[in-house]
């Protein structure tokens, strides 16, 4: 069964259109990079799956049911500047958040709770930061945080805005294996990347956007310097391939 | 009860009743939406009473609730069309419901209660007047009601604590768990304007805000912690309200100006007294950071020349000031601080460091 499956997906802000008949189909397993320039709709694809904003057409399936109904299999993890960094909370009490889902109105986490967001902390080498406040905290331990509280969420199937954005190379070296290990674990991450460099590197899947879906499949497949182009409209053109036959 | 023990009891049920919802509409960043919706409440409250006929009508509180509502959903119409600014759009609504209140109350309502010194400004040290009964027992109304209300706070805060607090602080992941951001937005802003209208009686609609947002504000100074920001609210609600008491007894004045006024004065002491975060705590840290940094910048210096040929030159206590670019007397005083913390040691007209002084150095600048 496919992990997530999008057909004829069309959202507008106001008759304007933010993306155009999107169909995607991702495999359970793979990691899964969406590129595309600014403004292709990369984040509002994201939200609108996981129903944030409603789309003017199309559907949406998550391991064949709605997202409503599959909502325990999924994690996300927003744009670090989507929220205030001031709020007055600690590290682990912003990482205990990802167990919310899981315990529903009302309900308080209990010492189990606590003990996840321990371990995924641990994983991301965020345990010393347990009690920090959270405005204290570099670009990277955000971003670090961010992607703890993901793994307590123990989904099946990942959606991660820019998990790279403003992050030092150890950082973004530390995400990345994390980011595989869910994999290993026969789990499905789909990724916003801004980085073309590296998308052969870490990735094995990858859905080009620019407000269409200009193409999606495995990197060897979909990552072509004429789809690039396609999705850029020819403003790029430093894709080591590209560069070794123009030389 | 005495009248104004049961007068300070309204008052400290009030603020804290009103800290409560302020400390999340202080983390929202609306705090302005807290003075429209305590205005707006007035038109609510008038339009209940030309449908209910009475100014005790418990129907009045939910007509106002409905109306605060109302009043954040005008404000988010305009917002939404993007041809408008949040501020501008509570600046355009809020007035404009305000003022049909006034001019209804001016026109059809004269004759009672709600005249507009009572709507502006309240009348708590008259609220001992207005008598009623609960549980058999004779209390003023003004606490039978700000006392429910502060209750009902405080039950829906310990129910929804998890969900106010994700919502607050990441709305897209509230919603993408399954919670409802927009649902604990309205619920809120009911909350807000439930308040705010029994608070209203007691303070005045032009109050009501400062008991809302100041001691919030003042709660956020001594934590980063959001359960203890709400305690130390609370804490200085009840601060601001025995203080305004206090205040307008010594002044013989109006006793809503006063708390709304120690609301302010507690907030400017938090300000310059919390520790930490507080102006003066800052400043005595920077203070600090300057000595200590002129003294690692001189044990540097001294290192430097440590047993170099030019020891006798660069390391001289009157010709340093010119080696290291500072005024003679600031100087003297860092040799001072630095002697003091057992960094250096005067031999003979030269500086030297002691073994302590060398590891400071040696640490600077390894980092």
């Amino acid at each position: 069964m496919q992990a997530l499956e999008v057909t004829d997906l069309t959202v507008a802000y106001q008759e304007k259109p933010v993306l155009w008949d999107i169909d995607l189909d991702v495999p359970e397993g793979i990691l899964m990079a969406i590129v595309g320039p600014n403004g292709a709709g990369k984040t509002t694809l994201i939200k609108s799956i996981l129903g944030l904003i409603t789309p003017a057409a199309g559907n949406v399936l998550i391991y064949g049911k709605s997202y409503a109904a599959q909502r325990h299999l999924v994690g996300y993890v927003p744009q670090r500047g989507s929220v205030d960094w001031d709020f007055p909370t600690s590290v682990l009490d912003v990482v205990l958040m990802g167990r919310y889902g899981a315990l529903g109105w009302f309900k308080r986490p209990s010492a189990a709770d606590r003990q996840l967001a321990y371990d995924a902390l641990e994983k991301v080498g965020m345990v010393d930061y347990a009690s920090r406040q959270i405005s204290q905290l570099s670009g990277g331990q955000q971003q670090r945080t961010f992607l703890a509280r993901a793994l307590v969420q123990d989904a099946k199937l990942y959606f991660m805005d820019e998990p790279f954005q403003g992050v030092d190379a150890t950082t973004e070296r530390a995400i990345i294996e994390i980011l595989q290990n869910l994999r290993e674990q026969g789990k499905t991450v789909i990724a916003v990347h801004h980085d073309l460099q590296t998308v052969q590197e870490y990735f094995d899947w990858v859905t080009l956007l620019n407000v269409r879906r200009i193409a999606s499949g495995p990197v060897a497949e979909a990552f072509t310097p004429e789809k690039l182009r396609q999705a850029y409209g020819g403003r790029i053109a430093f894709l080591k391939e590209e560069k070794a036959a123009g030389d | 009860m005495s009248a104004s023990t049961e007068i300070l009891l309204i008052a400290i049920v009030t603020a804290v009743a009103c800290a409560i919802p302020g400390v999340f509409l202080v983390l929202r960043q609306m705090a302005m939406m807290s003075d429209a919706i305590s205005h707006t409440v007035l038109l609510g409250i008038v339009l209940g009473f030309f449908a209910f006929q009475s100014l005790d009508s418990p129907w009045l509180i939910p007509a106002a609730a409905i109306m605060g509502v109302i009043t954040v959903f005008l404000v988010e119409m305009f917002v939404n069309t993007r041809l408008v600014k949040e501020d501008a759009a509570i600046g355009i609504v809020f007035p404009a419901l305000f003022s049909i209140a006034v001019i209804l109350i001016s026109r059809y309502a004269s004759g009672v209660h709600l005249d507009s010194d009572a709507v502006l400004l309240g009348q708590l040290e008259f609220a001992f007047f207005d008598r009623s009964q609960l549980f058999g027992l004779d209390i003023a109304h003004a606490l039978k009601v700000m006392g429910i209300i502060l209750i009902l706070n405080v039950i829906l805060l310990l129910l929804f604590y998890k969900e106010l607090k994700i919502s607050t602080f990441d709305a897209g992941l509230a919603a993408a768990l399954g919670f409802s951001p927009v649902l604990i937005h309205y619920g809120l802003m009911m909350m807000v304007s439930i308040t705010a209208v029994g608070a209203f009686d007691a303070v005045g609609s032009i109050l009501v805000v400062a008991l809302m947002i100041a001691p919030a504000a003042t709660g956020w100074l001594f934590t980063d912690r959001l359960d203890r920001m709400l305690i130390y609210a609370v804490v200085a609600a009840v601060l601001s309200a025995v203080g305004g008491f206090a205040m307008a007894i010594w002044f013989d004045t109006n006793m809503g100006g006063s708390m709304a006024t120690m609301c302010g004065v507690v907030f400017i002491i938090a300000l310059l007294t919390a520790p930490d975060r507080g102006l003066i705590a800052v400043a005595l840290r920077r203070m600090r950071q300057r000595w200590e940094f002129s003294q690692t910048m001189l044990a540097i210096h001294l290192l430097n020349h440590e047993g170099t040929d030019a020891e006798e030159d660069e390391c001289r206590v009157d010709h340093l000031w010119e080696h290291l670019r500072w005024q003679p007397d600031f100087a003297e005083q860092v040799i001072r601080y630095a002697e003091g913390h057992g960094v250096v040691r005067r031999q003979r007209g030269i500086l030297n460091l002691t073994d302590e002084g060398r590891a400071i150095a040696e640490k600077a600048m390894v980092r």
